[in-house]
């Protein structure tokens, strides 16, 4: 007898004759996500996929803890694999579930028999199961309309599967599933939350941070590097580049007037990233960007910043208020690190009164000063892979 | 080459301490308390230790209690002097310029019903006597004055404060924090009059993890751990024989604090003469002070990134008290600097180890901030 997780694929279930690709890419997500505790076994029948260590000795609660963050799964539990034997069935289910039964009031028993030759039908095996359960723990009752808990047996070709409350899994697509986008990330709170909700999507992240020493330290780039890491906790391993972009912030600075400086410099930082991108097969990018939270995100800076790049911009932040964004960054655990008070790209050089309402033509005028396409070229080649694993 | 001049936040480890680690590691690493034999050696180095460090302060051993470091010294020093002395009054007197350790737990004697009064600074960062004295009174249980600022290097009146509470008829006990002065001025607690003061190891080319309270004997004061009967119970738990016999080593390898003093302050001038010479750069810490300790505006650029571009080249200085990171420094406001001046203050730590190729490698970097990164806007 040893333990399984069971996983409901939910969303995936909708998707047709394409059902199969998504499951294999789910599975090839897990196996990644679980290759550090060993080899597991995933077998998928119908809606479910079951995952089972091949090791007894397996970390079966971080085995969870990593299941629980990958996109592709609506819920999941951990289950007991047990022969096909109504008594072994009757022998082990109190013991096994005992840790959550002792804490609650009231259960009912679900049977599910895709082997109709099992003796028993659904009906029987429950009222067995319960009627062991109420002698076992005395303290229960069977209520079959709002349960505590339910209490399910499910007997399957080759064995049957004992388990209790389901827990809710990260829900979203296979990540990968959707394709490749690009995420700029800075070292604030948006833009880890904006990855997060797109690779929920099934989205494939790769990531750009520009950094500008000495105006930005080491340590700034290492919190973005654990920013990722959160990130990557559930949408698999991400390739950070890291773009210098210390001359193209001073070449602004010294020839385009101040207030236009904040708009221009994230024309700029799009125009990197789009290369980047397309090098890397992702078909758009991705930015934390939220409408009216800072003077660069006006509606009209927002128009301006779009108007610089052809792919599509992906702002799942857009209609957000600052605290919905914070509870999606401690459910990340990344909260705690994007508050680190270490100066970005995005902070340095800050005009003391950035234009609101910037209008293209006087931003595209100001933006001819500059040699852009050679700094941004630049910037580009001189770009540095940094792999994120979760 | 390098050159390390962050020596407030701590100091490499001296070629004594790191023998005396590995001493007490390979050969001496039982538990001090037990009686056997391999016990008894590692008390031997404690004892050792404990007159090594009691030499430097021209204190007895007995005077000295071993803790994890300044803030552990610091913390049981007001706590457990609060808590002595609650019976006799509830006013406590400090500066507005100690250390973190020092102000955060003053917060929470505060929160548990004592009145601190923190006093404030001159533009030199000095607390006046006058203001010591009127601030004392019959009520007061506890003073506490740093000896030497973190952040600018201003000595402080920790001499004077004997004769104010005595002429006060105050029955408080004298705290110092003598982090920063320790083996860097002549600073001796039984003569300056006062009943506990702070040291830490890794300041004076110890390790980390080895500080001490020097507990005048007499003077009663209650513990923040109980448990076994190490230190006297004022502070149980099996001590950390390496650390500290790292600590007396560093002590003991100390040279006399005029000789090296002299010589640091030599480099001092130096350096400053040649900030005289680049524009634009104002020096924020008082003439007169603590000469391990230069803290310098570069106008109109912000810190990180000079911090940044120094790192870059090997030099390595700070913004302010590494305690307290990426915070706006609380001392540089309440000796009256603007934020103009906070915002691009770097603090410069000496040792007595610095060279003078490693202050010209500064004031280089000094120049090539000058050159290299564009003003702020503010």
């Amino acid at each position: 007898m040893k333990e399984i997780i069971l996983l409901k694929n939910g969303e995936l279930a909708l998707k047709g004759l394409n059902r199969r690709t998504f499951e294999d890419i789910l599975i090839k997500n897990m196996k990644h996500r679980l290759s550090s505790l060993g080899k597991w076994t995933f077998t998928p029948s119908q809606s479910t996929i079951m995952a089972a260590p091949e090791n007894e000795d397996v970390d079966f609660d971080e085995a969870i803890n990593r299941i629980s963050k990958v996109f592709g799964i609506a819920a999941f539990s951990r289950a007991l694999e047990v022969p096909k034997d109504m008594a072994v069935i009757l022998d082990t289910v109190g013991t096994y579930l005992e840790p959550e039964l002792i804490g609650i009031r009231t259960f009912k028993v679900e049977a599910k028999r895709s082997d109709k030759k099992f003796p028993l039908k659904s009906p029987e095996i429950c009222s067995a199961v319960g009627e062991k359960l109420l002698e076992q723990f005395p303290h229960l009752t069977v209520d079959v309309h709002d349960p505590d808990i339910t209490v399910m047996v499910e007997i399957r070709d080759k064995f049957a599967y004992i388990h209790g409350t389901q827990l809710k899994g990260a829900g979203g697509m296979p990540s990968g599933s959707a394709g490749n986008a690009a995420l700029l990330i800075s070292g604030g709170i948006d833009s880890p939350v904006a990855g997060y909700m797109m690779a929920k999507r099934g989205l494939r992240l790769t990531a750009i941070h520009f950094a500008s020493p000495p105006y930005t330290s080491e340590r700034a780039e290492m919190k973005v590097h654990s920013l990722l890491r959160q990130v990557a906790k559930y949408s698999g391993i991400i390739n950070l580049f890291v773009v210098p972009f210390t001359e193209i912030q001073e070449q602004i600075l010294d020839n385009c007037p101040e207030d236009l400086f904040t708009i221009i410099m994230r024309r700029f930082m799009m125009k990197c990233a789009e290369i980047i991108a397309a090098e890397r097969d992702c078909a758009a990018l991705i930015t934390g960007e939220s409408v009216g939270q800072v003077a660069s995100q006006t509606l009209y800076a927002l128009a301006c910043t779009d108007r610089a790049v052809d792919m599509p911009v992906f702002r799942p932040l857009i209609g957000m208020d600052k605290s919905e964004v914070i509870a999606i960054s401690r459910k990340i655990e990344a909260f705690d690190i994007s508050i680190l008070p270490y100066e970005d790209c995005c902070t340095v050089f800050t005009p003391k009164h950035p234009r609101t309402h910037p209008k293209l033509e006087a931003v595209l005028k100001a933006e001819e000063a500059l040699n852009a396409e050679e700094l941004i070229s630049k910037a580009v080649e001189n770009k540095r892979l940094v792999i994120i694993n979760p | 080459m390098n050159a390390y001049l962050d020596n407030s936040a701590t100091t490499p480890p001296c070629k004594e301490a790191i023998a005396a680690v590995n001493d007490a590691m390979t050969a001496h690493w039982g538990n001090p308390s037990s009686l056997h034999r391999v016990g008894i050696m590692a008390e031997d180095v404690l004892k050792k230790a404990r007159t090594q460090v009691a030499d430097k302060l021209f204190c007895r051993p007995e005077e000295i209690y071993f803790t994890s470091g300044g803030t552990e010294g610091n913390n049981l020093a007001l706590f457990g002097a609060a808590n002595a002395m609650r019976h006799r009054g509830k006013r406590i007197v400090t500066s507005s310029i100690e250390h973190s350790s020092i102000d955060e737990a003053m917060t929470q004697l505060e929160k548990q019903g004592f009145e601190v009064i923190r006093l404030p600074v001159d533009n030199y960062g000095r607390v006046s006597e006058k203001d010591i004295a009127s601030a004392v009174n019959g009520e007061t249980i506890l003073v506490s004055i740093m000896a030497v600022n973190n952040e600018v290097g201003t000595l402080q009146p920790v001499g004077s404060i004997k004769r104010i509470v005595t002429a006060a008829r105050s029955p408080a006990l004298i705290h110092c924090d003598g982090v920063q002065a320790f083996g860097k001025m002549n600073i001796r607690p039984a003569s300056f009059g006062l009943d506990l003061m702070t040291v830490s190891a890794h300041k004076i080319h110890g390790i980390k993890g080895a500080g001490a309270l020097y507990i005048r004997q007499g003077v009663r004061i209650t513990p923040s751990l109980y448990g076994g009967s190490q230190e006297g119970k004022i502070r149980p738990g099996t001590q950390a024989v390496p650390a500290i016999a790292a600590f007396g080593a560093a002590a003991e390898a100390l040279q006399s604090s005029e000789k090296t003093t002299q010589r640091v302050k030599s480099l001092r001038d130096y350096f400053v003469y040649a900030l005289s010479e680049i524009d634009g750069v104002d020096i924020n810490s008082p003439s007169d002070a603590l000469p391990y300790i230069v803290n310098i505006s570069v106008m109109g650029i912000n810190s990180e990134p000079m911090l940044n571009y120094l790192s870059n080249m090997g030099v390595y200085v700070s913004n302010g008290s590494a305690c307290s990171k990426g915070k706006k420094s609380r001392v540089l406001k309440a000796i009256g600097l603007d934020d103009r001046h906070i915002s691009s203050a770097l603090r410069i730590s000496f040792s007595r180890f610095t060279t003078t190729d490693e202050t010209d490698l500064l004031i280089e970097g000094i120049k090539g901030i000058k050159q290299t990164i564009r003003p702020n806007r503010k």
